[in-house]
Order: structure tokens, then sequence, then C-alpha cells
């Protein structure tokens, strides 16, 4: 993702066939890709739903409760990056950095939510090794993780940019590509929420049908 | 950092090492690409060679079975990640850019940065050598022989982790080509006046994007039961071994079609330029390539007939192979419409396209018989399956390769390959693929089993693996003279010009080798065989050749060279290094990745001082 930090040097248009910026066109195929990574990760959770030999199972551990707030976050986190590129494209520079820094901020707050998460389930003796559920939701939720943490590094060096007086209309496509990406790891998370949690979040123990 | 990042001066260099290894330019990549691809090809051959000399004669003790084993492995594993897909990425760079006319890829740097992943990713894969612990479980590697208790040395773990970092750079490389293809295309290139190959290209880059996630995760899952005590393969956790079977293959299927539909793009290039006449049937073929790469994702479970899915699902995959026949042999009866009533020349590439059809029918033959579920029962992990896939890579992709190398060669080295010598590999080449690949379909059926170092002197299979061995030395000279005649063209005056077979693609209409700049000025594409049409009209105009176009190169800005790509795919390559021996490694990799992606970004793509 680096040249999206690149500040645009050449001001002049880029003339392309579909009249879309190479970058742009680029992240949304690359999200196509990520889709897939992810439809394969919840693919494995699914398949392997109700198929641990032994607990913890969702159903003793998992806190809807809990993580319906960090949810809650990240949703809004969505809001203040919306913000974040209309203050950029008004080049309302305390704008830029007021929202950029606040939506790095509550994607904090989900990290740390998540951090929580993960250590409370490993004092209740579960962890990747434990059974199915255990592997399958670690590895799920944690690449989520990794992609909401990456998102933070970026929206922190935009920040850092921002500081300097490097971003303003004449890159906002800089923000806009952030943006994408950041919208898509939170609507990742709503399919995530609503299938191991809401969902799959009350199961207990191996599923008769299982095998 | 940026006084971190500002300590590496911007490379200027055009020539020396350093040009090459800064090197941005798509043409220079391709170059690249393409040698470490074929050295890569000879090292996976000499594999074979040691497989062809164990199984010459019966009950062989040349080698041990873990030394075979380790041999199939890479042989396999190097074939289709390091050399049939690296050498089609060098068609893709060479050429794309040049046929739509354009004047690099989309992102540069981007495309320099997937070929250092693809060196090191390769380095790593075949690392275990150094300890003598190479991957030795098949190239598809089944669960659960490669989990911990049953494959307890490194090798597995350079395998998934040398495979996650190839597919890291062919992802990259192939979100390039797509934005590239779409959004670089010369003036009047509408989407059906595209080159056939650019057809494809288009069509195996958004295969790659969307099916080597599904292997990541496979390999991430299998890294993570090796060395993090996860059991997402192991039936002792309750895992399901078939999972991976099941992320193989979605991934798998769709591979077999980024393998092939790029050299058939070559073709479908080399048989109009040949028989002197249009593409015959041109959107059947595009559609054909289209309905293949949607229905690639549809039939994965061909693999998988004998691990007991059910009749339910058997019959509707049988469907399903059986209909993705349909588009390929419509492509088939165009290639051949192309050629009928045509002025053939008979010209090394010619002969390699025309090798590469007949070939290619004969594997897809076998490939229907085995799309028959109860057959296929039958030829399940026997040598038929190894003479299969064989006619379809080495007969189909390898054979198309090798067409594109003797056709686009000239354009640039300038030079064309000595026609004596190309007939003649192409002879040896053909010979020796079906002296070793057709008694395969026989001990096969007769039940030898592939990936076993030896068999028995009662079971017959002497004979046939002896004629295999023997068509092996006639490729081994094949390849030798392919070498031989690309060092004695590489001497010799430049004599190719800029168009030496009268071919249509507007990547003839610039000098051999093409300037940095490809076109001085971006042509106006007039319809689908452009250059054809240009020249046509030159001559109703009574002029010798087109008329050059006149442009001050000055006012031309290209990318300019970086060392950020390369520093970047080096640290890459140690965060899964690390994974392998100390993981304070993958932090320092991280690390080093870290710091190139900042001077990455702080850095313009063309330098200040060229403006």
């Amino acid at each position: 993702m680096a040249h999206a930090v690149e500040p645009a040097h050449h001001t002049e248009v880029e003339h392309t066939t579909t009249g879309l910026n190479h970058r742009k066109l680029m992240m949304w195929v690359f999200l196509g890709s990520d889709c897939m990574f992810f439809g394969t990760l919840i693919a494995t959770y699914m398949v392997y739903r109700g198929q641990s030999l032994n607990g913890p199972y969702p159903i003793d551990i998992i806190n809807v409760p809990i993580t319906t707030i960090s949810t809650f976050v990240l949703l809004c986190s969505s809001f203040s990056m919306v913000q974040a590129l209309a203050a950029t494209n008004a080049n309302d520079q305390r704008g830029i950095r007021l929202w950029l820094l606040a939506t790095a901020f509550l994607g904090a707050i989900f990290i740390g939510f998540q951090v929580v998460e993960f250590n409370q389930f490993k004092n209740e003796g579960l962890t990747l090794g434990t059974n199915l559920f255990g592997a399958s939701f670690f590895t799920l939720t944690g690449f989520h993780g990794a992609h909401v943490t990456l998102g933070i590094i970026w929206l922190l060096a935009m920040y850092i940019l921002a500081l300097k007086g490097r971003v303003g209309p004449s890159t906002s496509l800089d923000i806009e590509l952030l943006g994408l990406y950041w919208h898509f790891v939170d609507i990742v998370w709503i399919v995530i929420f609503t299938l191991l949690y809401l969902i799959a979040g009350f199961d207990a123990g191996p599923s008769p049908a299982g095998g | 950092m940026a006084t971190l990042t500002g300590v590496l001066a911007r490379p200027t260099s055009h020539t020396g090492v350093w040009s090459w290894i800064t090197t941005v330019d798509h043409k220079r990549i391709g170059i690249l690409y393409g040698f470490t691809s074929f050295f890569m090809l000879l090292v996976a051959g000499a594999e074979a060679g040691v497989m062809r000399a164990q199984l010459a004669t019966a009950e062989s003790d040349l080698v041990s079975p873990y030394v075979f084993n380790q041999m199939f492995t890479m042989h396999a594993t190097a074939m289709v990640f390091n050399v049939i897909m690296p050498l089609s990425a060098s068609f893709f760079n060479l050429i794309v850019p040049l046929a739509i006319g354009a004047r690099d890829v989309a992102f540069p740097r981007l495309n320099a940065l997937s070929y250092w992943l693809f060196l090191f990713g390769t380095l790593l894969l075949h690392a275990g050598f150094l300890q003598n612990q190479a991957p030795d479980a098949g190239w598809f590697s089944y669960a659960s022989l490669t989990e911990k208790p049953y494959s307890a040395n490194a090798g597995m773990d350079f395998w998934s982790l040398g495979l996650l970092v190839l597919g890291t750079s062919s992802v990259a490389a192939a979100l390039n080509f797509v934005v590239t293809i779409i959004n670089m295309r010369a003036p009047g290139m509408s989407l059906m006046r595209m080159p056939v190959f650019i057809w494809m290209t288009l069509i195996t880059s958004i295969l790659l994007i969307l099916a080597f996630p599904v292997i990541t995760v496979g390999l991430i899952e299998l890294t993570m039961d090796r060395n993090f005590g996860t059991h997402f393969f192991m039936p002792q956790g309750g895992g399901d071994p078939l999972l991976w079977q099941h992320l193989f293959w979605v991934f798998g299927h769709p591979e077999v079609y980024i393998l092939i539909l790029p050299p058939m793009g070559v073709v479908s290039e080399i048989l109009p330029t040949f028989s002197k006449k249009p593409l015959f049937g041109y959107p059947f073929i595009i559609w054909s390539g289209i309905t293949i790469g949607v229905m690639s994702w549809a039939v994965w479970s061909h693999h998988m007939f004998t691990v007991g899915l059910g009749p339910v699902a058997n019959s509707v995959f049988t469907i399903t192979t059986m209909l993705i026949a349909v588009p390929t042999g419509v492509k088939i009866f165009n290639w051949i419409g192309t050629m009928w009533g045509g002025a053939i020349e008979f010209k090394t590439p010619m002969l390699f396209s025309i090798g590469f059809i007949a070939l290619f029918i004969i594997g897809g033959l076998s490939g229907i018989s085995h799309a028959v579920a109860p057959a296929d029962n039958q030829q399940q992990d026997t040598y038929y399956i190894v003479a299969h896939i064989h006619y379809v890579l080495f007969g189909g992709s390898i054979f198309g390769i090798f067409a594109g190398i003797y056709y686009w060669g000239p354009k640039f080295t300038g030079r064309i390959l000595g026609e004596g010598l190309g007939k003649l590999h192409f002879w040896l080449l053909f010979i020796g693929m079906n002296l070793t690949f057709f008694p395969m379909h026989y001990v096969g059926l007769n039940g030898m089993p592939r990936r076993t170092f030896t068999y028995t002197d009662e079971s017959g299979f002497q004979l046939l693996n002896s004629l295999s061995s023997l068509g092996y030395i006639v490729l081994f000279i094949a390849f030798v003279i392919f070498i031989i005649n690309f060092l004695r063209s590489s001497k010799k005056e430049p004599d190719a010009g800029h168009d030496p077979w009268d071919a249509p693609g507007i990547e003839w209409s610039i000098s051999s080798p093409p300037p940095e700049y490809n076109f001085a000025e971006i042509p106006q594409v007039e319809g689908r065989d452009h250059y054809w049409i240009v020249k046509e009209k030159a001559r109703e105009a009574g002029q010798e050749s087109p008329a050059e176009a006149h442009v001050d190169i000055r006012t031309i800005h290209m990318p300019s060279p970086s060392y950020w790509p390369i520093i970047i795919a080096f640290g890459v390559t140690w965060i899964a290094g690390g994974l392998l021996t100390h993981y304070a490694l993958s932090f320092v990799g991280g690390a080093i990745a870290f710091i190139g992606v900042i001077g990455w970004g702080n850095e313009p793509a063309t330098a200040e001082s060229e403006h």
C-alpha cells in the first residue's frame, strides 16, 4: 500500500483509458483479492463449526455484549473516516488532522478490545491448539485485527503528513484509498461479527450432525 | 525517517549491475524474469533427469526413495511456480505495454517488487536443499502427510513459506497487469480490438488475483499446524485433511488455466502472422477464454473423485469438467480455421504453435477421459495422469512459450534465432516429448503408480520406462541445441529489423530492441490488426514504409530507477525466513520492509532532476 502514502508530486492529470485513476482501480481489484482471503478464512471457520472435539465451546466464552461495543466503535470509525475525506476535499487542515487521528484512535480502541478478549479466552483455556474452534477463531479474527492494525499505521502515516501540511485537495486520492481500505475492513468485521458472534456464538458442544 | 531514507541517493546509472538491480523498466524486468525462470527450467529439468535415470531400469537403487521424493516434489513445484508462471510473467512484462501502445506498466516500481519477491521466494523454496531438507510431499502436499509428525524436518516449512512469498509476487504482478490492460490502452484500442495475448493476460491475472488468496489461507493454516499447535488438517485434533485438498484445488484448478491461457494467447498471435490472414473467430476465442476463466472455479473436485465425496458431487464435477472442454475445443477449431486456406510459412515459431495444438489436443483428450469419475478411479495416481499433465503443460505451455521466444525474441535482442537450429530444436523437442510421455499412458493404465521410486522386474514396466528415459536424453539434446542457438544468435550482428515477420501487432512498428520509452508518439489504433492496416495504407499510398513520428524525446518522462523494491522484497522474504530460523529475524525483516515502504512512499516515481 506504500504508493498510497506517496504525495502527489505530479499535478497534471494522468490520462487513463477508463478515466479511473490507476491507483483507485488497483485498490478495488486488490479488495476483490482480499475478499477471497477473508472468504476462505470464514469458510474454514464455518466448515469446522461444531466440529471441536473438546471445549471450551463458543457459548462458554464468547461475550456478545462486550464485542457489540467494540463493533460499534469500529463502525463509528467509518464515520470519522468519511469526515476525514470531506475535510481533505474542503482543505480544512484542522479537520483533516482531527478526523484522521480520531479514526486511528477508534481503530486502536477496537484493537484494545481484541487484545483483552484474546487474553480472556486464553485464561479460560482457549488457545490455537485447544480445538478447531480456537484455531479457526483466532486465525480469522487475528488476521482481521492485523488488517485493522495496518490501517492504523497507514492513518498515522497520513496524520504525520497532515502535520506537515502535505494533505489537501490535490492529494485527496491518498485519503480516498485509505478510506476504501478502512471501510472494507469494517465491512469484513460486520460479516465476522454476524457469523462468529451473533449466529455461531451460542454453539455448545460438537453438533450431532457433524463428522 | 525522512533523513534515514534520504541516505540512499537516487540511482542514476543506466548501465551495469546496479542499473539492473534498480530498474523499473518493464522490458528489463521481463528479461530478468525470463533468464531466472529459464535457469529454473534447467534446474527442474535436471531433477527430472534424476527421476528418469532412477526409473530407467527395474528395481534400481541409484537414488534413495527419500531423494526421489524430493526430486518429484521440487520438479513439479518449480516447474509450476518457478518456470511456467514466471515465463508467462516474462511475456506479460515484455509484451503487454508494447502491444497496447503504452510506455510502461501502471506501477513500474511494483513491477520490480514482483520480480524481486519472485527471485527471493524461489531461493527460499529451494533453500531446503542446502540442509538436505528439501520438500518431499508431492507438489500438492496432501495433508496429513505434510504435518509435523509425518514430515518432521523443515522441508514443508520451506515449501509453504516459499510459496507464500511467491504468491505475494504473483498477486502484485497480476494487480499491475489488470490495471495496465484496463487503463493504459492506446486511443482506439477498444476491448474487442485487443490482441488475444493481452486478453489471455487479463483473464490470467484476474484468476491469479482471486485464486491465490485461497492457497494463501491453506498455506497459512498448514504453517500454523506445523509451528503453532493448531489442528486444521490433523484428524487427531478433529481437523479434516480433505479441507486441504479442497483449498488446494479451489486454487489449483484456476492455476491450471493460469498456466495454459498465456501460451494459448501466444499461439493466437503467431498463427495469424504466419498464415497471413486474421485470426478466425476472434470474438469466439475471447469469449471462450472468459468462459474457461469463469468455469475453472467449478471443476476443482475432479482432482478428488477417489476421496469419497459421493455420487452427487462426482456427477456434478464430471459434468462441469466435460463442459469446460467445450470452450477449449472452440479455440482449437478457431486456430485450425485460422490456418485453413492461409499462405502458411513454416518458420520456427509457427512449427512450435502447430506442435502446441497437436500435443494439446492429445493432452485434452486424456483430460476428458479423467473427467469420467468411474474411469478416473482406475487412472488416479498412475502414470496416466503424469502423461496427461505433461501433454498439456510440456506439449502445451512449454511449446507455446518456445513459440513466443522464437517469435518475440528478435524484438528484444534485435536478432532472429537461427532457423536451421530452431527447426532441429523443434523436431527433437517434439520427438523427445512424445517418446518420454506417450509410453506413460500405457504404464499408467497398466497400473504403475506415480511418485514411487521403483518398480519390480515382474511388473513388465521395464521396456516402456526405458523408452521414457531415452526420450529424456532427446529432450536434453533439444535444450542444448536451443541454448547453442541462443548464444550463436546473440553474437551475430542485429538482423531482425523492426518487423521481421510482417506481423499485425503494434509492437512491430517500433525498433528492435525498443527504446526505453517504447513509443515516441502513442499510436492511434485503427483496428484489430493495427499494424497490418497501417502497412496496407502505406502501400496504397505508394510509400516504402509507414511514416515515422517526429517527437522530441526529451519531453518524455520515464519512471526513474529505485532501490526500494529490492529492499522491500528482501525484508518480506526475511519475515518468512525468520519463521524457519529465529522469530527475531522476522522482526528484523519486518523493520527492513517497513523502512522500504516509507522510502518508497517518500520517493516520487520520477526523480526531480529528470524533470
